[in-house]
């Protein structure tokens, strides 16, 4: 099914993978006693590993090709019809409430069925679940690519860690504060860049995480610098102090319902008048402005909502870790919550939850390759977005049929 | 209508707009002709109120809108059809439309206006479905002239609507700017560079040069004109 040819190339493939991996993995050199260990063994682990994979990844794709040229009406593993079986469960309410239904009962059992880590570690997936939704606002749905969307995730922690360290106040207060003050930051992080777009925009928004997170640590009569705020209560239950076990749950249950209310929220957003003005701005903004759609306030609200979400979570995060320090709104988690979106599917919601779910709980469970675990990661990465380029399930968004009348056009 | 006094509209330090100045009346088609760079787009673009000029007045119905965001001049009645189209791409054509009427909250007015449209181009309406980026060049600039009929103006602008066009769809398309103008009493700022399509169904007509109107005429004379039959009509 392969031919020479592909062998060869494959072939040429595994010396480049020799060469190049050379210096890294075959020589040894021992600096205290001044000698060199020659690995050779490693470099034809290497040659006949990338050969394998080379090999493999040819046969995937013409597989692939002759699939695509036989037959169109063959059964797809995967599809019903010409629609993938995803989008399909999606328009039948006949199988998605049941679906949906049974998933919630799932995510209620969570913390039964498994232990408490596990419950934690679903815990961080959920709440990057919402993180993904809200910059799903912005990216996925106005087109404005935010790196620094984690400020306002920063904005939400210490916005509680602060206000009950200086004011006492409690969890339930600062959830709608930290809100507020992440989509006022929102706002004021959208006024500059109203006129960018593309890799300007990028690289503003990108500054301006940076900035939020200097401040914090360097400001040391404000934020308490690099050493954080510690101490910082756990939500209460009715007033009552819950033990550690029980606290976990309940922040658990807590995130789950939040998920709940996000993916409920954006997806009404998506489909209301300000969802379609979002997604024709990322089509054509001088279309847009000849239509009468206002520029400045959709992109505003864009922001300002996208951030909402990220302020409820860092109020949530601060109260679940009981401690925060700068450290933890590196540009990495913008990153990685970038990734939730474009992997998962821009504008798909459905998406940005399998992506955050995949792209957060695969490194925990990969710690048992520990060495290896940001090597498979970053493999699978890319693999993904050489196979799914538009992401793990792709936004279809929702049109309307229209049936034909005998009368002739009507609807 | 629309009073143009004396307009002088900037792209940074370069200046675009010389002081034009112009009137349409309304239930008119105006045109707009002249070379590539003399200013015909910016002037659209200052009436849109994206490009706002630096100094001088634009009064529609005897209110200054020179001032006002784009937005609110729409919600006045003055549409715009962008040079190019501008069409939303991932759109359907059905959406497209909706996002015409987006300021408008009357429901049976927009399905009457969209009914409209249809019978207005009776392949947009077997398009509906398909996205608006999958349609051909006229059927584009049909659509983007269906979308701004959406938001109902009073008066409609249309930048260089034959652009990129085969003949025979020029034709259709300036018939049907004809129809629109006869039976919406809609009036219609046209600017073209196919001067000799425009000015035999415009009223009246403007010749611009450098930012500056050189000529102003109606359409019939300037047909004639033997200035404009030598730099634009190609005669």
């Amino acid at each position: 099914m392969i031919s020479l040819e592909e062998f060869k190339r494959s072939f040429k493939v595994a010396l480049w993978f020799m060469f190049l991996t050379f210096p890294l993995l075959v020589i040894k050199v021992n600096p205290i006693e001044r000698t060199v260990l020659w690995k050779w063994e490693n470099m034809a682990f290497v040659g006949i590993g990338a050969f394998i994979l080379s090999v493999l990844i040819r046969a995937f794709f013409i597989q692939k090709e002759r699939s695509r040229n036989s037959s169109k009406n063959k059964r797809r593993f995967g599809y019903i019809g010409d629609e993938p079986l995803v989008q399909f469960i999606l328009r039948e309410p006949k199988y998605l409430y049941p679906l949906s239904g049974g998933v919630l009962i799932f995510a209620l059992l969570f913390p039964a069925l498994f232990d408490t880590y596990q419950t934690n570690i679903m815990t961080t997936a959920l709440m990057y679940v919402v993180l993904g939704l809200g910059l799903n606002i912005v990216v996925g749905l106005a087109g404005l690519l935010d790196l620094g969307y984690v400020a306002f995730y920063l904005v939400g922690a210490y916005s509680y860690a602060l206000l009950n360290y200086h004011f006492d106040i409690g969890f339930w207060m600062a959830l709608p504060i930290g809100a507020m003050l992440a989509a006022l930051f929102g706002i004021v992080l959208g006024f500059p860049v109203l006129r960018l777009r593309g890799d300007y925009l990028a690289i503003v928004t990108l500054g301006f995480g940076e900035i939020i997170r200097l401040v914090m640590e360097n400001w040391n009569a404000f934020s308490h610098g690099p050493s954080g705020i510690s101490n910082i209560p756990r939500p209460g239950f009715f007033g009552m102090d819950l033990s550690l076990d029980s606290a976990i749950l309940y922040i658990y249950y807590l995130v789950v319902a939040l998920v709940i209310i996000t993916i409920f929220v954006v997806n009404r957003l998506q489909d209301s008048r300000l969802g379609r003005a979002w997604i024709a701005l990322r089509e054509d903004e001088i279309a847009c402005q000849a239509m009468g759609i206002d520029k400045t306030k959709t992109k505003l609200t864009a922001f300002a909502l996208g951030a909402t979400w990220a302020g409820l979570v860092g109020v949530i995060f601060a109260a679940k870790t009981t401690f925060i320090n700068p450290a933890s709104f590196t540009f990495l988690e913008s990153a990685i919550i970038l990734s939730i979106v474009v992997l998962g599917g821009m504008g798909s919601i459905l998406g940005v939850i399998f992506g955050a779910l995949v792209l957060i709980l695969l490194p925990e469970y990969l710690r048992v390759f520990s060495e290896y675990r940001m090597l498979a990661f970053g493999g699978i990465l890319v693999v993904m977005m050489v196979f799914r380029p538009q992401g793990l399930i792709a936004n279809v968004r929702r049109t309307y049929q229209f049936k034909k009348s005998t009368k002739g056009g009507d609807s | 209508m629309l009073e143009l006094k004396s307009i002088h509209t900037f792209y940074g330090n370069i200046q675009a707009l010389k002081g034009i100045s112009l009137k349409i009346h309304e239930g008119e088609i105006i045109t707009l002709i002249g070379a590539n760079g003399a200013g015909k787009s910016t002037t659209l673009m200052s009436i849109s109120g994206i490009a706002k000029p630096r100094t001088g007045e634009i009064l529609f119905h005897d209110q200054p809108i020179h001032d006002k965001s784009p937005d609110e001049i729409v919600n006045m009645g003055i549409c715009q059809v962008p040079e190019g189209r501008h069409i939303f791409p991932q759109l359907t054509v059905q959406e497209n439309l909706d996002m015409g009427a987006f300021l408008r909250s009357d429901k049976a007015g927009i399905k009457s206006d969209m009914d409209y449209v249809y019978s207005l181009f009776p392949i947009l309406a077997t398009r509906r479905n398909q996205p608006g980026g999958t349609l051909s060049g006229g059927e584009q600039q049909m659509l983007a002239m269906s979308r701004a009929l959406m938001a109902r103006p009073k008066l409609l602008l249309l930048d260089e609507p034959s652009m990129g066009l085969a003949p025979l769809i020029i034709k259709q398309i300036f018939e049907i700017i004809k129809k629109i103008n006869k039976e919406q009493n809609t009036t219609i700022f046209l600017v073209e560079q196919n001067a000799n399509q425009a000015l035999q169904i415009a009223n009246r007509g403007y010749v611009i040069e450098n930012g500056k109107v050189s000529m102003h005429d109606s359409a019939e004379k300037l047909l004639t004109n033997p200035n404009v039959q030598k730099a634009y009509l190609g005669i």
